[in-house]
């Protein structure tokens, strides 16, 4: 009887197990299905693309939509294809990542490790940056952009996106270091080591987790920003995202939808690739935050 | 003058008062513990010595020198921290050299320090090592290494042995003692252990509430508790507090104990009674104190015997413990190992009174 029993338990587990893989199949094709249309029709001719059938796979296989979005496209009135603006977001991506999660390690470090009267009502407006919505902060920043002579330039765009994410970087560095020791800050004290130098040799290299996924938050968020991006930007430091929407809304000639997705998967790439070169360490690091130290 | 002078130290959280008060000193070599229960100001008062917290009122003088005003690093300790605090990004070897490699001292000489603290310790194997690939005990020796290896003239630590497992406590306090013995350095220990306190001890200061309620010798905390608290905390099993009645028989005064059952216990106090004015007070008396008449201490001049109901025995090996009611409360006594009680018998017991102290009920504090 028990035998019967434990029989019929694993055969239940086996069809539970076959009704979760189905179902987590099916979610994945539904979520993969858009990335399928775009590459697949980036490398057809457009002629195909006219003929109706998106989900067919290429009868004639080519790059050339990849290349003329790279590089001849028309973006605007110029045909100079989606570098120079690739480059552009690079350039404005890569050091507002780096100034603001330094910042932000930095803020969490004296928050939690140097704590002084008033710093929880400072971290607490920090906070509530994270929830001041883009729109609100465009005019000011425009302002402030203007009296610092940045504006609509690869410079200025690094400032907005590096104040705008110190909100969240800084919350998830104060998060990260309050479950660090304390005791472990000040037996660098007695052993003389400074404010600097305490976060360097201490706090710093312990923080791989979080420098991870705010390093992957951050570049997501800046890499895929549109509206500082169109709102801030001048003809040579427009970034991707604004480019891509003008490649896509060029009004002249006839739609080449196969550029129109190279493109906009070129302008997918980078962030692409950071989560899965790193993803595995963004969860982990959600977690280590979230648990403990 | 002392080595170690601390006066009149305050320290307020915010509108927390932490420590109220608190004076003490130590003299070169010697060991301070501070002991006293969870939340007492501890570690409080050796972050203070130490440097990580500041005073909001008093000094602290080393070798009669105000440090007040030091940074940590320049007030020539070393700290060794319950968690030990061992940096896990580093080796054992980089651990220990840290601090000197913050001052600038050279690769060799740093190698060399090292390995003169790990043949010490008996740490040499594990020098390559991360934190991490450590047990408590060895992670509990690089952090004294961490420490020794600084050659300060005060070492300060704070519970260092609460994290480890009994047996390895016994051993590491021994050695903590060998260290001490051999390196003649001026130590201060916090604990909330009083064994820890009595064994290694010069002096104890035991703390509650900020408040410093006795400072002296380990016997004489032990023997002369200034209050009864101090009395309760110290020793285990704890003191007897024992409520009580003085009385006075023509030029006799005699110690009125209620039991549960029977006539009250009315013991001779001699000429220690003197003292004592009539009235109620706590009687105090050590397990150790009270024995089978064959196991009393024949050097004493004044112990007296006494039938008591015994309710409990406990075998401890070494020793039986009993306990009976006296004055409404359960009093444990100590018997010889091979003592024939039995629970429900009465049993004679004798009172060393030499060892007995006096408690005011209402102030709790020792008279005489
Ligand atoms: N940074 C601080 N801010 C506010 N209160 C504190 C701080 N550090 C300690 N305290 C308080 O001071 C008291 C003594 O703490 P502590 O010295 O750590 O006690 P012990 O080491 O004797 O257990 C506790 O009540 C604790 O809550
Ligand atoms: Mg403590």
């Amino acid at each position: 009887m028990s035998a019967a029993s434990q029989d019929n338990a694993a055969r239940t587990g086996v069809i539970a197990r076959a009704a979760i893989y189905a179902v987590l199949i099916l979610f994945a094709v539904y979520y993969l299905l858009p990335l399928y249309v775009m590459l697949v029709n980036s490398l057809k001719p457009l002629e195909e693309i006219r003929q109706g059938n998106m989900l067919a796979l290429p009868q004639q296989w080519t790059i050339a939509p990849w290349l003329s979005a790279w590089s001849t496209a028309q973006i605007g009135v110029q045909p100079i294809g989606l570098r120079p603006y690739f480059i552009n977001s690079v350039l404005m991506v890569v050091p507002a990542v780096f100034i603001s999660t330094m910042l932000g390690a930095m803020n969490g470090y004296v928050l939690t490790k140097w704590r002084f009267r008033g710093d929880s009502f400072v971290f607490g407006m920090m906070l509530l940056a994270c929830f001041i919505p883009f729109q609100i902060v465009l005019i000011p920043s425009a302002r402030i952009l203007g009296l610092l002579d940045l504006s609509g330039t690869v410079s200025g765009l690094i400032l907005i996106h590096a104040v705008y994410g110190l909100g969240f970087t800084t919350l998830f560095f104060r998060n990260y270091y309050e479950a660090f020791p304390t005791e472990l800050v000040r037996a660098a004290q007695i052993d003389g080591a400074s404010f600097f130098q305490i976060f360097r040799r201490i706090l710093l290299p312990s923080s791989g987790p979080i420098i991870v996924v705010t390093v992957i938050w951050q570049f997501t968020n800046i890499w895929n920003d549109f509206l500082f991006g169109s709102s801030f930007s001048s003809v040579d430091s427009i970034p991707l995202t604004v480019a891509l929407n003008n490649l896509v809304n060029s009004s002249t000639g006839v739609k080449e939808y196969n550029v129109h997705f190279a493109g906009a998967i070129l302008a997918a790439l980078p962030t692409l690739v950071v989560y899965i070169v790193s993803g595995r360490y963004f969860v982990r690091g959600l977690m280590a935050g979230a648990v403990k130290g | 003058m002392a080595f170690l002078e601390i006066e009149g130290l305050q320290k307020k959280f915010g509108a927390a008062d932490v420590l109220k008060g608190i004076t003490l000193e130590i003299d070169e070599g010697g060991f301070l513990v501070l002991v006293g229960p969870s939340g007492c100001g501890k570690s409080t008062l050796l972050n203070t010595i130490a440097g990580l917290e500041s005073v909001s009122a008093g000094e602290i003088r080393i070798n009669g020198k105000r440090v007040n005003e030091l940074h940590p690093s320049q007030r020539d300790i070393a700290m060794v921290f319950q968690s030990y605090a061992l940096y896990p990004n580093m080796t054992v070897a980089q651990n220990i050299a840290f601090g000197m490699e913050i001052r600038g001292v050279p690769k060799p000489e740093r190698d060399k320090a090292v390995a003169e603290v790990a043949e010490m310790l008996q740490i040499k194997h594990l020098l390559a090592r991360k934190p991490s690939q450590l047990s408590g005990g060895q992670r509990q020796r690089v952090a004294m290494g961490r420490a020794l290896v600084r050659r300060p003239q005060v070492f300060l630590f704070d519970e260092p042995l609460s994290n480890l497992d009994a047996k390895l406590r016994v051993d590491m306090r021994t050695e903590i003692k060998r260290l001490h013995q051999s390196m003649k350095r001026t130590i201060v220990y916090v604990t909330h252990d009083q064994i820890e306190a009595m064994t290694l001890a010069s002096k104890i200061a035991v703390l509650k509430d900020g408040v410093l309620q006795q400072f002296g010798s380990p016997a004489e905390i032990y023997n002369r508790p200034a209050n009864m608290f101090v009395a309760d905390f110290m020793g285990s099993p704890a003191m007897n507090l024992i409520p009580a009645e003085i009385a006075r028989e023509g030029n006799d005064t005699r110690l009125k104990v209620e039991q549960r059952s029977g006539e009250p216990l009315s013991l001779a106090l001699g000429e220690a009674g003197a003292a004592l004015k009539p009235g109620k007070v706590v009687f105090g008396i050590r397990p150790e104190a009270v024995t089978d008449p064959d196991g009393a201490d024949r050097t004493s001049r004044n112990v007296v015997e006494a039938p008591c109901l015994i309710e409990v025995v406990e075998p401890a090996g070494s020793d039986t413990f009993a306990v009976t009611n006296l004055g409404g409360k359960e009093a444990v006594v100590r018997l010889r190992a091979d003592a024939k009680v039995s629970p429900g018998q009465t049993a004679m017991l004798a009172f060393n009174l030499d060892k007995a102290v006096f408690f005011d009920p209402e102030t709790q504090l020792r008279l005489t």
